[in-house]
């Protein structure tokens, strides 16, 4: 079943089907969110109104880490499996958890400043974050060196696999070190630390990302796939045109 | 509390610009993509005759 529904030929159409509904579901979504956010969320006895940035801020770092992760699956979808769909995967998923990571980054830090007094600290929450957002552009820059979709998706697949490492840094870098950034409060042994007053829009706002993220995924995987069939194409003419004038 | 509403708006500005960003980036390419296939086909180019109505046809790979 998963095999036939990532069929390119068969992924375009079920998408193109699906994706209207998911961007509709998306707004519908990031509209409650928001609401439950602004209006229903009650201030913060010591952070005051400053804690409604927190209903961007983990929820982007959430996704950072969701997209790294489908990027590494994907790599391996390339590498050991071959799937047809696994590099177009991996391209379309990168622009995403990079905009995520920086959301993640600039909102932490406009947070920092009225909370901490600062607005950067080296600590290992912080510091592995900015190097997750580092190994996206890096992704990102090697999908435009090589020209050569596939020899360019087995490249980024490594750089990948090897960026990997950082995902568990990033997650468990608050209980291996000492750092300014709070540990997890959310996903914990012993339940959620947060009042389900906060904790409720907080995960409404998690899955208005989520949706999000998955309709820009799939919008941008069919515009992939579509872009690899005009190069074909291209290169298709080049051909003829070679042949006519020879 | 209000000197920190600048620091609140300027979070939900960015988000707001980085998503939207995303969103037009979506929409450009694809409508970029779909116009080089339109304009190849009008030309002749293709590996196959049958297409549905409004979607490449990718012979169920993807190509190189």
């Amino acid at each position: 079943m998963l095999t036939r529904l990532a069929n390119p030929s068969v992924f375009l159409k079920w998408s193109g089907a699906a994706l209207p509904a998911a961007a509709a579901l998306a707004a519908a979504l990031l509209e409650f969110g928001l609401y439950l956010a602004w209006f229903v969320a009650p201030a913060d006895y010591q952070q005051g109104e400053t804690v409604r940035i927190m209903f961007l801020h983990v929820p982007a770092a959430w996704m950072a880490l969701f997209f790294y992760g489908l990027m590494s699956l994907s790599a391996l979808g390339t590498l050991v499996w071959r799937h047809p769909l696994a590099d177009v995967s991996q391209k379309a998923a990168a622009p995403i958890g990079a905009a995520f990571t920086l959301i993640c980054l600039v909102t932490g830090s406009l947070w920092g400043k009225p909370m901490w007094g600062t607005y950067w600290v080296w600590d290992a929450r912080l510091t592995s974050v900015l190097v997750l957002f580092l190994m996206y552009c890096g992704v990102l820059a090697l999908w435009r060196t090589i020209d050569d979709p596939s020899r360019a998706a087995r490249a980024v697949s490594i750089l990948t696999l090897v960026g990997a490492v950082n995902v568990p840094i990033v997650k468990f870098s608050v209980d291996w070190w000492n750092t300014l950034h709070q540990p997890a409060s959310v996903f914990r042994f012993g339940g959620p630390t947060i009042h389900p007053s906060m904790l409720y829009p907080l995960l409404a706002m998690a899955l208005a990302f989520t949706v999000t993220g998955a309709t820009l995924y799939l919008a941008g995987m069919r515009t992939e796939i579509l872009r690899r069939r005009v190069r074909t194409l291209t290169i298709l003419e080049a051909e003829r045109l070679d042949r006519q004038a020879a | 509390m209000d000197s920190h509403i600048a620091f609140i708006a300027a979070a939900y500005a960015v988000t707001a610009v980085v998503i939207g960003a995303l969103v037009v980036r979506a929409v450009v390419d694809h409508r970029a993509q779909i116009r080089a296939l339109a304009e190849l086909e009008s030309r002749g180019v293709g590996r196959r005759s049958s297409r549905a109505a409004g979607e490449p046809e990718t012979g169920g790979r993807v190509p190189p």
